[in-house]
């Protein structure tokens, strides 16, 4: 079994290093974390090739972000490495809420059948990393050059050079587009005079990976002035290879150095595990961390030919996990715009748009993640006294535990107002609105063989859904047909092969011939009852910024 | 046809207005400031589920404010 934590990969020269004038590369990203590579490896697929610098020579160190949503495994499913990545992880689905030592408040975040991924799984970021890693050596596009920080940038009309330091001194790089995703403190960022703007929370909390032989089930635990750790709040969540996840809230004044030390945490640990049942369960304690945390974002997340993703460009809490799974949704969104305007199929313009949607996203993630923060820590008097009627209340009253917010989990965000939607011009209902992410539905291909309509999406072009059978199906057929566009067909049935069938057709609000053009990130960004060639192609045109 | 918005009632409506400020002081009876305070806060909890319309909530927040 290879050690993720300990791996260490080599520096290697590179001939770019003793070119006499920049070399010139499409595209440079900068960080080789979970954003930057999701970017790289959906760049390659696309037959971009990709420069990926890495400021050091090893993967994340300690677990980090653990929980990957559903949206996160379906875009590493398109990128070909989710199969490994739900191997490895633990599934969950349920959430338990407990004050005082009472559980009051339990969530399913994936209550209906007829989804190939769990609402999320827990996996240590170094796996992820790590799967990730090895995904990309295996794309001869990708040239990740470890022991590579960027540390100077110029900006020109048509690109950007960067000075780049390794150990063999420095040297310069020209890039068509920059991505920056590396990570909270960017140094391009800094480079480039901005910064992240938002409110920094006033409290401490400690994070400990914590390995140990016990069976509970697959759930997120929270507690709110539990009597084991009184007055504060406690996480626990079971991740990878027997290790836990624990989260205690420390308090503004907590000594950030003191309580790192194992003899601090021990004890906080044992009475946690004593007063689930565990007393007898032996531990270790693995990688530690006090952190504190800030909601803030960048005010653009695209300055001239540099585009922010991840955490340089967004920040929340932890409550939530929409760290690391908004960052993905970033480089989702920004390659294969990228690679449509570095193959001249759309122009500049269309990033414009990456930005506006993740800014939109980041938002959305920020209020979410502000909202969960201000009901864990309450941050005056009164804050504190509502909180504690609601969860006074959810011993007795149903409708308290709504208001019980322990964080509210990443799920993807709705584009609503992206520029590059067409309006509806038929009459739907349900969720699969323009600037929705595709949602799974089990399929039945024509050769009676059964899958994933997610999995029958065209990783790299925009993908057509057709539904139904008949005339009304054989006629938009026949307008994709001469639209002459590049578009991936896949057809849904749904003629009753089973309830299966059943789903896709009502998950998407379906009638024989209805249409829906899905972007190459599986965003809706089109539907129609009975569509035209014109209509697709300027649906096309739209959302590849060309109108 | 768009149906009526509801609106917060500033009219008068208690049926028994003596009778339900009498039972509300009595419903403080014998807690200490603290206890009140914890009290009301349910007590707006309660009564803004009974409500539910977030409009209607918002309103009744400017009432309040505006004293």
């Amino acid at each position: 079994m290879i050690d993720y934590q300990s791996l260490r990969f080599d520096y290697t020269r590179h001939a770019d290093q003793d070119a006499a004038a920049p070399a010139r590369h499409p595209v440079v990203v900068v960080g080789a974390g979970p954003v930057g590579l999701t970017l790289a490896i959906d760049l390659a697929l696309r037959q971009i090739p990709v420069v990926l610098l890495d400021n050091d020579n090893s993967l994340s160190s300690g677990s980090r972000a653990i929980c990957f949503a559903k949206r996160t495994l379906e875009v590493f499913d398109r990128l070909g490495c989710g199969d490994r990545m739900v191997d490895k992880g633990v599934s969950w689905n349920v959430g338990k809420v407990f004050f005082h030592d009472e559980q009051v408040y339990r969530f399913d975040l994936l209550p209906e059948p007829g989804h190939e991924r769990p609402a999320f799984i827990n996996l240590q970021q170094y796996y992820v990393e790590g799967y990730l890693v090895e995904r990309a050596a295996a794309l001869p596009l990708i040239d990740l050059r470890w022991n590579n920080k960027v540390t100077g940038i110029a900006q020109g009309d048509d690109g950007a050079v960067l000075t780049v330091e390794t150990p063999e001194g420095e040297y310069r790089l020209q890039a068509g587009y920059v991505a920056a995703c590396d990570g909270s403190r960017s140094n391009l960022r800094q480079m480039l005079g901005q910064e992240a703007k938002g409110r920094v929370f006033r409290d401490r909390f400690l994070i400990a990976d914590i390995t140990m032989d016990a069976q509970l089930p697959t759930e997120r635990r929270f507690w709110f002035d539990p009597s084991f750790h009184p007055g504060q709040s406690v996480l626990l969540h079971k991740q990878a290879d027997g290790m836990w996840r624990v989260d205690f809230q420390l308090g503004w004044d907590a000594d950030p150095v003191e309580e790192r030390k194992p003899e601090r945490i021990t004890p906080r640990v044992r009475a946690l595990l004593d007063s689930i049942g565990f007393e007898g369960v032996q531990f270790q304690i693995g990688w530690a961390s006090v952190y504190t945390f800030a909601c803030q974002r960048m005010e653009r997340f695209r300055h001239g030919r540099v585009l922010f993703a991840g955490d340089s460009a967004h920040g929340v809490s932890p409550f939530g996990a929409r760290g690391a799974n908004s960052g993905v949704q970033d480089a989702d969104n920004l390659a294969w715009k990228l690679a449509a305007v570095l193959a001249g199929d759309a122009p500049d313009a269309l990033l414009d748009s990456y930005a506006s949607e993740r800014e939109f996203a980041a938002d959305e993630n920020i209020r979410n993640s502000t909202r969960a923060t201000d009901f864990i820590t309450p941050k005056s008097e009164v804050s504190r006294l509502f909180r504690d009627a609601v969860l006074e209340l959810t011993k007795r009253h149903a409708f308290a535990r709504s208001l019980v917010n322990s964080g509210r989990l990443s799920v993807a965000t709705v584009l609503r107002d992206s520029p590059l939607n067409t309006p509806d011009a038929d009459p739907f209902a349900g969720a699969m609105v323009p600037g929705a992410a595709a949602a799974d539905a089990p399929v039945r291909r024509a050769d009676g063989s059964t899958g994933w309509l997610l999995r029958e999406c065209h990783v790299a072009r925009f993908t057509a859904l057709v539904f139904g059978t008949g005339d009304a199906a054989e006629r938009s057929l026949q307008a994709l047909k001469s639209s002459d566009l590049a578009l991936h067909v896949v057809r849904v049935e749904g003629t009753g092969t089973g309830a299966d069938a059943e789903l896709a057709t009502q998950r998407y609000d379906a009638q024989p011939g209805t249409v829906y053009l899905l972007r190459p990130d599986q965003h809706v960004c089109a539907r129609w009852r009975h569509p035209t060639a014109a209509k697709l192609r300027a649906a096309l045109d739209h959302a590849l910024a060309k109108a | 046809m768009t149906p009526m918005q509801p609106q917060l009632i500033t009219t008068p409506n208690l049926e028994a207005p003596d009778d339900f400020y009498e039972a509300l002081i009595e419903a403080h009876q014998g807690l200490s400031t603290e206890e009140s305070h914890a009290f009301n806060a349910r007590l707006v909890l309660v009564l803004a589920n009974h409500v539910g319309s977030l409009a209607v909530l918002r309103e009744a927040f400017d009432a309040a404010r505006a004293g």
